[in-house]
């Protein structure tokens, strides 16, 4: 990205790449969040949009997968460039997917809006979708700056919103025992509180990409230290 | 003094002249290369050139300048323009206390003023544009103005985490023909928040008000009815219904502090405080309650002094809203220790106030939770302790706008630990 290639078509495909990239994350993340906005309001129109909205990011998807090929074929990339391209191609599918969790979460909007719902339920909610959205804009601001040594947070937040799913999971299993009519409502809820959860791991993958892009070298396995879990959970001790 | 004055207007006469000449130059040249031309075509003789070119020049010498007002007025704008001239973007950009970045034909980073890194985090120049503001109408918006469109472009720009910002961006070509453009940002998030509050606070608040309210009717009722005659029952029923009253003067305390906390939840509060002074304050002002439930407080604090940067009046209720209810749900404890040092785990520096009860504990599947508004590990205890739901939300919203956090750490049956980081400076 950064250097220059004798051929300049060459450099404005790259940057293509790139500019592609964050488009179809500001549209990613977009989607979740009127998606959640559209659940708690109960607002069944919105969350038709956002299922529209999808088929903006399967373009783009596809429209970087056809670039990306073309640009192999007829450049013969070497090291970053290689590593930029290849990023690219796993970015667009991570953030395709997140596009269609939150599809699946609109699609439930208007089951759940049907009987209201304690707003305690919601509030986890958005708590939940408050930590995925911030962790994914986070990454995509890495992936603007380039600057991956402080990439750790990703993995701490990830912990956080593991625990706080499992919180969530509780709690909704706590209002099916208490009324059974409670299941249908609640049901729907947990997948969304689990699509949740894997918005967040694929904003954790998206950073893992790009750590390589930037160093070449995958994301060291270990967890991070002793320091950054104890924010999360759990029974240490006390 | 008079050879002096001769000696200066001869001067000037000298100045005048040269700069007749100077002006008149082309002309002048060109006459002359005329009267050449003609000369060596043989129609003119040597003397009568030589003539010629000589009144030339002396035409030259007295040909009137070029008119007095219009130089003044020359000189007068250049005056004029140069503080304008003078002075950078990048000075100018600063003195603008809106959001404001400058970027090129690219859409790359040119400059991004003050108020736009405390905004936005880092701009670093040369940063793509499209790549930092994704959502799509930002992109709309800066291929817009970068496609040639006229005029100044404007959109409204949410940025939703880490809280709610609310911006109205308007994008404009600088100048003609200089390939830079701004963006230019002007927050209206305060409007927006004071909407969100009042929603909010009708979901939330007018739940929690409605309970001890209907208790209150419902004595009020009684003691209008059956308990009419009954001193010993309308002394009981009045203690309950100032416990509620209190209860809710409580919750409205809370709610006002919580969401005047929201409202600025970006205006980094700047002053030094002694945190070691402002704990024993909260130990001193918490002693009633301390000696009530039956609690003794223990300070447990290393050497040296603790500094942070705040704003003393918060950082005091997050170390009271900890300590309260250290006291209040680690009774059974019997003691509560709050101890204070300094750590450099996490990388930076920091200050770690630690309040340690020695209570139930809180179950695991709450632990992240326990900020939330509202949210109660458990309803009836709160409520038995006049607790309103809300203390460790304002603890999480100080502590953000101090660039800080809470950790909690419990196990059943030992003990809950409720950690302050806070930067130290």
């Amino acid at each position: 990205m950064q250097s220059v290639h004798i051929v300049s078509a060459y450099d404005e495909e790259l940057k293509f790449l790139s500019r592609k990239i964050a488009a179809m994350g500001g549209q990613a993340e977009r989607m979740v969040d009127q998606a959640i906005a559209a659940l708690v309001n109960a607002d069944p129109a919105l969350g038709q949009r956002v299922i529209q909205d999808d088929a903006l990011l399967d373009e783009a998807e596809r429209e970087i997968d056809d670039k990306a090929i073309l640009i192999i074929a007829r450049r013969q990339p070497m090291a970053t460039d290689l590593r930029e391209i290849i990023g690219a191609i796993r970015i667009s599918a991570d953030l395709e997917r997140v596009g269609d969790l939150g599809k699946n979460i609109a699609k439930r909007v208007s089951v759940v809006a049907e009987g209201r719902q304690p707003s305690s339920l919601f509030r986890g909610l958005e708590a939940l979708a408050e930590l995925a959205l911030t962790q994914l804009k986070e990454v995509l601001d890495v992936y603007a700056s380039r600057s991956v040594d402080r990439i750790g947070f990703v993995r701490d937040r990830d912990e956080q919103i593991d625990a706080m799913y499992t919180s969530l999971f509780r709690e909704l299993l706590t209002y099916m025992m208490e009324d059974p009519r409670n299941i249908t409502p609640c049901t729907h809820l947990l997948f969304v509180a689990k699509n949740i959860e894997r918005i967040g791991d694929h904003a954790t993958n998206i950073a893992e990409t790009i750590y390589y892009i930037v160093t070449g070298e995958q994301m060291p396995p270990e967890r991070p230290k002793e320091d950054k879990s104890h924010r999360v959970t759990l029974t240490g001790d006390a | 003094m008079a050879e002096t004055s001769t000696q200066t207007r001869a001067r000037r006469t000298v100045r005048l002249t040269a700069g007749r000449l100077h002006q008149n130059r082309w002309m002048l040249m060109a006459a002359i290369v005329a009267v050449l031309a003609v000369h060596f075509f043989g129609v003119t003789s040597g003397r009568f050139t030589a003539a010629i070119i000589l009144l030339l020049v002396l035409f030259a010498l007295v040909a009137p300048r070029t008119q007095a007002s219009r130089r003044l007025a020359e000189v007068a704008a250049r005056t004029e323009r140069s503080p304008l001239d003078r002075l950078s973007g990048e000075k100018l950009a600063a003195a603008v206390a809106d959001p404001l970045i400058i970027f090129d034909r690219d859409g790359a980073v040119v400059h991004a003023n003050e108020a736009a890194v405390a905004a936005f985090g880092v701009v670093r120049p040369d940063l793509p544009l499209l790549l930092k503001f994704r959502a799509p109408e930002m992109q709309a918006l800066i291929e817009g103005v970068l496609g040639g469109q006229s005029g100044s472009l404007s959109v409204e720009y949410v940025e939703r985490v880490p809280f709610e910002r609310v911006y109205r961006v308007a994008a404009s070509a600088v100048g003609r023909g200089t390939g830079l453009y701004v963006l230019a940002f002007k927050d209206q998030s305060e409007a927006r928040r004071i909407d969100r509050m009042r929603a909010d606070f009708i979901a939330n608040a007018s739940h929690e008000l409605r309970t001890p309210l209907a208790s209150i009717a419902g004595f009020v009722e009684t003691l209008r009815g059956p308990a009419r005659n009954d001193p010993n029952a309308r002394e009981q029923f009045l203690q309950i219904m100032q416990n509620q009253t209190g209860r809710m003067a409580r919750l409205i305390d809370d709610l006002l502090s919580l969401s005047r906390l929201e409202m600025k939840a970006y205006v980094k509060p700047g002053v030094k405080v002694d945190l070691r002074q402002t704990i024993e304050a909260v130990i001193a002002s918490l002693s009633p309650l301390a000696t009530e439930t039956g609690v003794t407080i223990e300070r447990e604090f290393e050497e040296g002094e603790f500094e942070v940067h705040g704003d003393r009046d918060e950082l005091f209720q997050v170390f009271q809203n900890l300590l309260e209810n250290g006291c209040k749900y680690g009774q059974s404890g019997g003691r509560v220790i709050v101890s204070m040092h300094r750590s450099t785990e996490a990388g930076e520096p920091e200050i770690e106030v630690t309040v340690r009860d020695f209570g139930p504990g809180i179950p695991a599947e709450h632990i992240p939770r326990v900020t939330e508004r509202f949210y109660r590990v458990d309803v009836e205890t709160s409520r038995a302790q006049k607790g309103t739901g809300l203390g460790l939300s304002i603890v999480k919203h100080i502590l953000s706008r101090h660039n800080g956090r809470l950790s909690i750490k419990s196990e059943i049956g030992k003990g809950s630990a409720f950690t302050v980081h806070l930067p130290a400076r």
